[in-house]
Parts: structure tokens; sequence; C-alpha cells
């Protein structure tokens, strides 16, 4: 769910900053030159899909995040179209939106033939979409293969059987200040959950603390508080979707963000998905997670003070704390075929074309990290390096959290993200309305409403 | 005269009438007839939506499932739900502080604007616009004056006047939250009971007041028992319209606080919509809407035969 917030925290922070429209500031940083976007690939044939006869399609997908984004979405589209003479109609909707129409969608049996979904969405309409297994495999073998949380929201949970086909996932590492983290005595931030809070403390000390939403922003506190569960070993459903809430390590996770909090700015317990981006455009925070947006929005701003931002800004897989594998998770953009479909060779064929390298690689290169590719040859392209202040989002998706983890791949997870069970769990302990103990006792009831099957 | 009689009698009309003529001659037909289109668009778009909101609260749907019938287990799972009773003190303290402050300064402007100023006109206009702008709009500066980093109150208070050493943290605690809300909802009530209060006002005839002037009557008693009573039975009805745009509040609280933090600030409306929608849990999001009508009912029932009993609003003693 996070990319709510950072598409809607980037129309606010580019409003607040003073940039007349995105329009004008959305300049690829680098040029979707041949050899940024080029990746080595394996010798695979293309599976031979059948393009129907008289065939069109209707393509809907989320709104743009940037306008690169859509640019590059229907350059690639019309590229389509004049190679195979087949007609795709693509919309694109609100975020809000997209999850009824798919409803609508899958219910009714009519309406677009591909709908480019949201992480779990493929596993709700399970039984109305088109397998993928001959496409996955083939992109997988040609790139290199699929990253884990790729292959976690593609396929039907507990099989192999591919479902959709993950496009990106937006991730949210950890964003912060080169030049403050170095005067607190850091050249980068440490995966030890204690050293964390000690530079945490310092940043205070100097005067540049760091502030992690935890008020009502469905991305950004989300994603705090799941990466303070991941840091210390706990999470929200066991392997059979059971709540596992109430754990010592949940007690630990509150614990550690009752102290860490002293360390951190004021007032984050109001703080929506637009708050970090302000503070950290206007200098007021050292640290925070989030997506590319902030460094987006001050290395294309026309302001000199936020260029320098910019400039003095890096990012970071966030801490691993005591998990083996970088604790956060993406949301993902995943495309579902349905059965519906009239045409569904030429669908696939459509989705096979815009996964290709040729198309692939200048669209998610011109997003700048705002999606993270699902295929690993996509960590190769030459753009990661030529700045490698994006680095971190090449490998975004090689992870193996989702939200729901470690259970089954659900509805419920959303509903739960959408309550902040876990936000305010977090919320309450931190600002001493709550012991550690009650409070995981009530989110874990709460859970448990949309756990229950 | 026999003749003419006789002729009267057996007068027989040149026309027969046929039976649609008879059948729209018929009084109960023709109401009927003539009520269709009011209550066909009656039942269509008020009396369906209700009903579907009735029965998606008696089913476990969500965005993307039918759902079935489950009875009044929604109901039964609210009722053990912290969050839900939460929301439903919220919402009638919100509606009660907010409803007091808004018609003690609504009235007072309405006075105030009553007298003869200079611009009457032009200053009676700008009152009218914390009601006119969009609340979304007003809700996204009331945010912003509310900010923990940006606050322009807290600007004010630390960096220009110095009495405070730190920012105000207006929405990060509880009873700091609630009370920013009350405050953004009067300022945006305001003038709906100014203006209407302030029309009722200029009914009163000036003849009263001198006849108290006369019998040396002080400024409250004038205000007592010339004002209050003529201003009531208007009174009952900005009052009703008022609590009911109160209770059902939304726009404020969600583009403020969304009703964090942790849901001390969640009304029955936000919630009604946080589960249903980007929640995805219909039913459950539907009974909560559900559970605001006897509240609302109530709350109608209150103002209108609380305050405006029919003595006052006619000036009798038929009660």
């Amino acid at each position: 769910m996070q990319g709510f917030t950072r598409r809607q925290s980037l129309a606010v922070g580019a409003a607040t900053l003073g940039v007349a429209a995105l329009g004008a500031t959305a300049v690829p940083l680098v040029g979707a030159r041949a050899e940024d976007t080029d990746v080595p690939t394996a010798d695979v044939k293309p599976p031979d899909f059948k393009i129907e006869k008289g065939a069109a399609l209707r393509v809907l997908r989320p709104a743009k995040f940037v306008d690169p984004d859509e640019t590059f979405f229907r350059a690639n589209t019309k590229r389509f179209t004049d190679t195979t003479g087949i007609d795709v109609r693509v919309d694109f909707v609100s975020w809000e939106d997209l999850r009824p129409q798919t409803a609508v969608t899958a219910n009714t049996g009519a309406g677009p033939d591909i709908i480019v979904g949201f992480s779990g969405d493929p596993q709700i309409y399970a039984s109305k979409l088109v397998s993928m297994d001959d496409l996955t495999a083939y992109l997988g073998a040609k790139y290199g293969g699929w990253f884990q949380l790729a292959q976690l929201y593609g396929t039907k949970w507990g099989t192999e059987n591919w479902l959709s086909i993950p496009m990106g996932g937006s991730t949210g590492p950890t964003v912060y200040r080169v030049s403050w983290l170095k005067q607190a005595g850091y050249d980068k931030v440490p995966d030890d959950l204690n050293e964390f809070m000690t530079l945490c403390q310092k940043l205070k000390e100097i005067g540049h603390p760091a502030g992690f939403a935890l008020g009502h922003a469905v991305g950004d506190a989300n994603g705090y508080a799941n990466w303070l569960l991941w840091t210390h070993g706990a999470y929200l459903v066991d392997e059979k979707g059971k709540v596992a809430l109430d754990s010592k390590e949940t007690i630990a996770a509150l614990n550690y963000a009752k102290a860490l909090n002293p360390s951190l700015i004021s007032g984050t317990l109001s703080w929506n998905d637009a708050s970090n981006n302000k503070a950290f455009a206007a200098g007021d925070i050292s640290m925070t997670f989030n997506g590319v947006s902030i460094y987006y929005v001050c290395k294309n701003s026309p302001d000199p003070k936020l260029q320098e931002i910019a400039a003095d800004t890096n990012h970071q897989l966030a801490p691993r704390g005591l998990s083996k594998q970088v604790p956060e998770s993406a949301l993902v953009v995943n495309a579902m075929l349905f059965k519906h479909s009239k045409y569904p060779n030429a669908a696939k064929e459509y989705l096979r074309f815009m996964m290709e390298k040729e198309q692939y690689g200048p669209w998610l290169a011109s997003c700048l990290g705002y999606w993270s590719n699902p295929l690993k040859a996509y960590s190769k392209m030459g753009f990661w390096d030529a700045d490698p202040k994006l680095k971190p989002y090449a490998s975004g998706m090689d992870t193996p959290y989702y939200a729901e983890y470690k259970g089954p791949i659900s509805a419920a997870s959303s509903a739960v993200s959408a309550n902040y069970t876990l936000v305010d769990m977090f919320a309450s302990v931190v600002s001493g309305n709550a012991t550690p103990e009650a409070a995981v006792k009530l989110a874990a009831r709460q859970a448990e409403r949309y756990f229950k099957g | 005269m026999d003749a003419t009689v006789e002729t009267a009698a057996r007068w027989v009309p040149s026309r027969t009438e046929g039976r649609l003529s008879r059948l729209f001659d018929n009084k109960a037909f023709l109401v009927t007839l003539c009520l269709l289109p009011s209550a066909g668009l009656l039942i269509v778009f008020l009396t369906y939506p209700l009903g579907l909101g009735l029965w998606l609260s008696l089913t476990d749907s969500t965005i993307g499932q039918p759902g079935e019938y489950i009875g009044l287990d929604n109901f039964i799972s609210l009722a053990q739900d912290p969050v839900f009773w939460m929301s439903v003190t919220n919402t009638i303290m919100y509606t009660v502080v907010a409803t007091v402050g808004k018609f003690l300064l609504g009235l007072w402007l309405a006075m105030l604007l009553n007298h003869n100023i200079p611009f009457k006109a032009f200053i009676r206009a700008i009152v009218l616009l914390p009601w006119i702008v969009p609340t979304v709009l007003s809700a996204i500066a009331w945010w912003w004056i509310y900010d923990p980093q940006f606050s322009i109150v807290s600007y004010v208070l630390v960096n220009v006047l110095h009495l405070r050493s730190s920012y105000i943290d207006f929405l990060g605690s509880p009873w700091n939250a609630r009370g920013s809300l009350v405050v953004a909802n009067i300022w945006r009530g305001i003038p709906f009971v100014a203006i209407t209060l302030l029309a009722g006002l200029q009914t009163i005839s000036p003849s009263l007041y001198e006849a108290a002037l006369l019998d040396g009557a002080s400024n409250w008693q004038k205000f007592r028992r010339i004002t209050v009573p003529l201003l009531l039975p208007i009174l009952s009805v900005a009052l009703t319209l008022s609590v009911l745009f109160t209770f059902s509040d939304f726009q404020l609280v969600y583009a403020i606080t969304r009703g964090g933090p942790f849901n001390t600030t969640q009304l029955m409306a936000t919630l009604a919509f946080q589960r249903a929608i980007p929640g995805s849990q219909l039913g459950e999001g539907a009974a909560i809407a559900v559970s605001m009508i006897p509240f609302l009912v109530g709350a109608t029932l209150l103002c209108f035969f609380g305050v405006g009993r029919r003595k006052w609003q006619q000036g009798s003693d038929n009660d």
C-alpha cells in the first residue's frame, strides 16, 4: 500500500515546494540511452502465441506516479500496435478506484482484458485468471529469474502456478542526509538495532533528528510498523494464516519503538504520507523511510536549496536488525489476464512485449526507482550505476517479506493496513497511552476479525 | 313547470364518458398518478440505497465478493469492538461541543451583524466565506495550521512572540487532536448559524424593543424576553440541521487526521468509510453507518421537540 502515499505525497510535496507542475520537472535524470537500459539475457525462444484474428485489447492500470511512467507505457503500447496491428486501449485510473473496478470486472466477467492490479489481487480472483506459466517461464529464463517478492505475489499461494505478471514494486528504503550522518559519526546507516538507536540519538543531539510516520499514513506508517516487527523477528500471522502477533518478539519491537521515540522529531504521531517528504525537504529531519519521491522532487526542482539537499541525500536498504534479509516489502503492480478476454493470446503477446528489455528498460529507467524490477537481470542495467544513489531500488523486490508475512496472501492484510491496526498498536505504546502487553492484545484481536478464515 | 322538471331530470349528456375519463375522475387514482414520479424518484434514489445499506449490514460482503446473510453478526462484533465505541463517544462529544460552540458564537455574530454597521452587506458576505469554501480545501488549510513542523500558530508563538520553546503538537495526542478538530468544525459551522439566526433576528419587529424600552427593560431583559423567544422557531430548525451536519461530518476529520492518532479522533462516519472502502469490509462498514441512524433520528427529535415546541412556534398556549 506504500504507493498510495508516494503519489499523494509527491503531489503535495510538489505543491508545497512551489514546483509548478510535475510535468515540468519530470525530466529523467538519465536519458533512456540504449547502453543504460541494456541487460544481459539468455538465448531463449519466446513462446509462440497464436494471435487471434481481429484482436483488440483493453488494459486498465493505476494512474501514473510520475509523467514518464505514463509516457513510456503509452509509447511502448503504441510500438506494440505498430508492430502487430493489434489495437490496445490503455486506461489509467486513480489508485483508490482500481480495486473496486477490478472487483466489478471479475464479478461481471466483462470489461478490460488485462488489469494491472496490486500485490495480492490475483489471489482473490485466481479462478478468473488465465494461467501465466508459459510467459513467466520464458521471461524468467531469459532475464535471470524472478525476485522472491515477484514469485510470492505472482503465483497462486502454495503452488508454482503463475496467475499474473508482476511488473514492478514500489519500495521504501532509508533516505538520509549524508553530511549530517557524517557529523554524527556515521558513514552509513547501521544494521544493528542498538547502533541504529545510537545513531538516532546522536542525530537528535546535533539538532537534526530522524522521523518515521506513526499517524494514519497508509504507506509510510504501515511500512515503519512492519519494519519494527520484522527487524525483531515478529510477524502478523503464522504459516497457516493464524494471527501470531501476541509474541515476545512483538513486545520487544514495541519496547524498542518506545525507547527510540524520544530521539526522533516530535509530532510523528500525526504524520500523514506527505509529512516526512515535507519535513525532509525543509531540512527538519535527517533520515526517514520513503520511496524515491523526496530525492526525485529535490533533484528536479529549480530551487538551488532543494538541489543542494538532493546532492546531500542518499538511499540505503532498511536496517536489518535481527532479520537475515532486508526487512521491507513493496507494493507490487501485478498484471492479470482475465478468462473473459476474447483474445488471450494477443494479451499474452502484449505483456511479453511490454516486459522485453527494448520496452521495459527505458520505462523502468525513466521512472527513476519509483518501480523496482521483478526480473533479476534488470538490476544489471547501466542506469542503476549512472546514479549510484538509486542503487538500493534495483533490489527492492529481492525480499521475502510481504504484508501478510508469514501467512498465505489474502485480502485480509489490506484490511489490516487500511485500519492501521499495527500502526495504532505502536502509536498507542509510543505515546504512553497503552502498555505493550495491552496494545498487542488489542491489535491481535482486531487482526483476527479479518484473518478469521 | 312540470315539463321543466321533467327535462332536467331526464338530461342526458351529449358525450358519454369513456372508462378512461371516468378513471381520471377518480380522485384516488389521480392522486396516486400525480405522486408516482416523485415516489419513483424517492424509491430509486433514497429507499433503494438505504435498503441496500441495511441489507449489506446484515451480510459479510467485501469488495469483490457479494457475501452471505449473517444476521446481526456485524453488530455483535461491533459491540465488542473498543474502536467502534470510541468512535461513538467521539461522535457524540464532537457533535455536542461543536454545536454548542457554533451556536454561542453564531448567535453573538448574528446580533453584531443585526446592528447598523458600515459596509453591512460586504461584511455579511465575508462572514459566509468559511461556509462557501469547499470543506476539503478548508480542511487542508487547517491541516497546515495544525502541522507539527510547519504550523503558523506554533511559528508565531515560538519564533515571533517567543512565548513557547517548542512547537505545539496539535494532532499528535488524543485531546489536542480532538480539540483541534472541534475548533475547525466550529469555524466552518459559524456562518450557517449566524446567517440563519440573522434572518430570524430581522423578522423581530423593532416596535417590541421600543415598547420594552418604554417599560424600562434592561438589555439582558430585552434579550431574554423578546429576542430568545421569537428566535426559537428558527433556532430549532438551524439546530436540527447543524446537529445532522456535525454528526455525519466526514471530510474535516478524514482530511486532517484520518481518525489518528490511534483512532482517538475516529468518528462513526470516518470509521464506516475506513472499514468499508479502503479496508474492503463492506458489510462491517455498512453496519457502522446503519448504527448512526438511531442516533440521528434521536438527535433530530430532540432538537425539534425539545427546542421547537409549538407554543413558541405559534405564539399561543397550544402545546
